[in-house]
């Protein structure tokens, strides 16, 4: 068993690009959920619209590269605004069940085959990123510690974390503003706001739209972390595994996603790789009637799923979250 | 909170032995070709694209039998490109059905029209073209890259039948499936409507089912009565009792705590997720990624009813079935138990204090609902075959004939799923049927938009 690799593999996917796009879809889902107590399980519709506008504006299209994402951010206030006004004015779960549908309505339809020409079916888009690579600074391999990182992957990762620390910034601003003091009041008690003379609706189609944005930047991510863009990468898990970055974090914390993107990863790619070195070779450590290679690839999503559960009946509020101020369990 | 940590490792600890002891043998039977799917995992979702080196331009493409869910690669089909009369290339599709053509430099075919055809006469024995007339597609190339094109294949309408007849053959094909998705979603708006949860491991309680009934399908030899196989029906059996037994356990070890701890709604939402994604992983985990058959019946041969097409075992899967809805629907409207149920559902407090065992009363639905709901999904495998994600793939369906209904309704439940069912079929006579989910889906946004409470749901001011 090689732990220096399995370490060095699992602070390479903690601190790289798969980290870093579940961190901002959690930043989203944050504004969302933890401050406003919107329950958007489309987060990753808002990443498939975004990082599919860049692709395909620039492969099928041939347009410029920041045309793409102007177009990106706008169609997720788009899809914000269409997911809002029918279900805002609804119970929660309404929102919920319309936004898990609207998100399988939108990979479905970029992964037809109707569509092949535009989207390139379930093969996805290819050769979008020629701009974005001719500004990376970085000409040579960069290694810090026991990990290495290729140009393109370093360039990305510095990028990728700037975005990051922005986008916790605003959240930051915004949330210590009055506004964010009723969007957690809208949170916490929704007929009290509303009996104060505040337009509940509209607040919350102003937080559905801002967590929407950051949703976008985290599909262009998705879009640009192996220069390739599939439907699968927005399947409806994406966005359970941002609720799980969310909630190991603690929601309604600032840094909680980010804390919560770093842990998740190392111990999601930690346990993969664990389990298939222990299954691999003529005589693995878990014997083959008891765990085959296959199975071990499954262990990581049994652990998590199992992990979602327990983090949310015992400490919902997450590492740092604080129970007290976020009474996530009582509703 | 001790007792209750204990109650959920004993719940992970039984539901393993559970589906171990139902599924080793599957396991055993059918050895998981290739290497896992792990493209549904974010990490390795995207492999990078095989650059094409050159600037060659490819005629590119892949022929699937969209009839099949998923959609099955056709393999050995000659496909030839020509412009004007001069033949550029020929393929034959591969084992994933893809081929590609080159045709030429980038700034040679810039602007040029080239005709793709498909040789017919090489599609596999049971396969056409959907539209028949359409062995031809003239393609000019606008863009330096590869292009893609692709030729529908599916059931040969032969000779093309009219609309209607197609329509009515598509309605009986959707009546079948609306009376499988009924029982689903009246085992969802049940436990929503006693216990206020919208389950989101509903799904896996349908792959439960059709779990069990394969198991004991996969079981060596064959159950006999009087020379007749039966094996079949002994697994109908088990899969309603087991699974009935798994929603009474999932209700006493999980639900029932979290619901005396007061864990909100949203907080419980969270959990069934936490548990779908766990139990859907348990199924790969046992019974692979593979899609399984039954063995008996796997190939019907069809009565003809005019030119519309019914099998033997869709009449009895939806006899079945419909039977089944009525017991359901006369049981909830006459006896004690169905009142008792419909008591709850409108108000707890009220129910018990006057007498009822709200406690109880849940017990029942959940292990009422997962009974329903497994039951759907062995008829469900039975009827198009299943692997371990049956039960989601439907979810969202389930989800939206519950709300189109009115969520918490009974009736509502029942008619929204056949509105939905028979919505997906037809459909496909308009919508390509890769798309045909994605348009329920979007009726299910429409409904909420001009009628939230559903069809069959009481106005009530939320927010």
């Amino acid at each position: 068993m090689d732990w220096s690799s399995m370490v060095g593999g699992s602070l390479q996917q903690a601190l790289g690009a798969p980290a870093i796009i579940y961190c901002l879809a959690a930043i989203g889902l944050n504004v969302h959920f933890g401050y406003t107590g919107l329950l958007n399980f489309g987060q990753a519709g808002f990443m498939a619209v975004a990082g599919y506008a860049l692709a395909s504006l620039v492969a099928t299209w041939g347009m410029s590269f920041w045309v793409g994402l102007v177009v990106g951010l706008a169609l997720s206030v788009v899809l914000a605004l269409l997911l809002g006004i029918p279900t805002l004015r609804l119970r929660a779960d309404y929102l919920a069940i319309v936004t898990i549908a609207a998100a399988e309505i939108i990979r479905q339809t970029i992964g037809s085959v109707t569509l092949l020409r535009y989207f390139g079916g379930q093969d996805g888009l290819q050769q979008f990123v020629g701009t974005f690579q001719g500004l990376n600074p970085f000409h040579n391999s960069v290694t810090i510690g026991i990990t290495t990182w290729r140009p393109y992957d370093f360039w990305l990762l510095v990028v990728g974390w700037t975005v990051v620390a922005l986008c916790c910034i605003v959240v930051y601003l915004l949330m210590r503003s009055p506004w964010g003091r009723v969007l957690k009041a809208i949170r916490e008690d929704e007929d009290a706001v509303r009996s104060l003379g505040k337009n509940v609706y509209a607040y919350k189609m102003q937080s559905l739209v801002i967590g929407g944005l950051i949703g976008a930047l985290a599909g262009f991510m998705s879009a640009l972390q192996n220069s390739s863009i599939v439907p699968s990468q927005f399947a409806t898990d994406t966005t359970f595994f941002a609720y799980t970055v969310l909630l190991v974090g603690g929601a309604a914390r600032v840094l909680g996603p980010v804390v919560g993107a770093l842990i998740f990863w190392f111990l999601i790619t930690f346990l993969d790789a664990f389990f298939g070195d222990a299954t691999q070779g003529a005589h693995p450590l878990i014997p083959t009637w008891i765990m085959s290679n296959d199975q071990a690839s499954v262990m990581r999503l049994i652990v998590m799923g199992l992990a979602l559960m327990l983090l949310m009946i015992f400490r919902p509020q997450g590492i740092f979250g604080d129970r007290r101020e976020l009474a996530i369990d009582a509703r | 909170m001790r007792v209750r940590l204990t109650a959920i490792a004993v719940l992970a600890l039984v539901l393993l032995g559970f589906v171990l002891a139902g599924t080793a043998t599957a396991q055993a039977a059918t050895p998981t070709v290739g290497p896992a799917p792990r493209a549904a995992t974010p990490a390795r979702a995207a492999a990078a694209a095989p650059a094409t080196a050159d600037d060659v331009i490819h005629i590119k493409g892949k022929l699937i039998d969209t009839r099949f869910t998923p959609p099955r690669p056709v393999a050995g089909v000659k496909i030839s490109v020509s412009q004007g009369s001069k033949l550029v290339g020929t393929a034959t599709s591969d084992s994933k059905g893809s081929f590609s053509i080159p045709i030429g430099n980038g700034a040679t075919v810039l602007g040029e029209t080239f005709t793709v055809k498909i040789d017919t006469s090489t599609l596999p024995k049971g396969t056409a073209l959907r539209d028949p007339k359409k062995v031809e597609l003239k393609q000019r190339i606008l863009l330096s890259s590869d292009v893609f094109i692709t030729f529908p294949i599916g059931n040969n309408p032969n000779p093309p039948t009219s609309t209607a007849i197609q329509g009515v053959q598509l309605f009986t094909d959707g009546i079948v499936f609306s009376l499988l998705l009924a029982m689903a979603s009246l085992g969802l708006s049940m436990i929503f409507g006693t216990t206020g949860l919208v389950n989101f491991a509903h799904g896996e309680l349908v792959t439960f089912g059709a779990l069990i009934a394969f198991a004991v399908d996969d079981l060596p030899g064959t159950i006999q009565i009087a020379g007749a196989n039966i094996t079949i029906f002994v697994g109908i059996l088990a899969a309603i009792v087991l699974s009935a037994l798994f929603g009474w356990f999932q209700d006493r070890v999980l639900w029932r705590p979290l619901r005396h701890h007061g864990t909100g709604v949203i907080a419980a939402m969270i959990v069934t997720i936490g548990l779908g994604i766990f139990l859907r992983n348990l199924y790969q985990y046992f019974a692979g990624a593979d899609n399984h058959q039954y063995s008996q019946y796997a190939t019907p041969t069809p009565w003809h009813f005019g030119q519309v097409l019914v099998t033997p075992k869709e009449v009895a899967v939806a006899a079945f079935s419909a039977v089944v809805l009525v017991a359901v629907t006369l049981a909830l409207s006459r006896t004690r138990i169905g009142k008792a149920t419909r008591a709850v559902a409108d108000n707890p407090a009220l129910a018990a204090s006057s007498g009822i065992n709200v406690d109880s009363v849940i017990s029942v639905v959940w292990a009422g609902g997962a009974a329903l709901a497994g039951l759907a999904g062995v008829l469900l495998g039975m009827t198009q075959g299943f692997d371990y994600q049956l039960g989601f793939k439907i979810l969202l369906l389930i989800f939206a004939a519950v709300v189109l209904g009115g969520l918490g309704t009974i009736w509502g439940a029942v008619v929204g799923s056949f509105v939905i069912g028979i919505f997906i079929n037809v459909s496909t006579l308009v919508v390509p049927a890769e798309l045909k989910f994605t348009g329920a889906l979007a009726v299910l946004i429409i409904v909420l938009l001009v009628r939230p409470q559903g069809l069959l749901g009481r106005a009530e001011r939320v927010g």
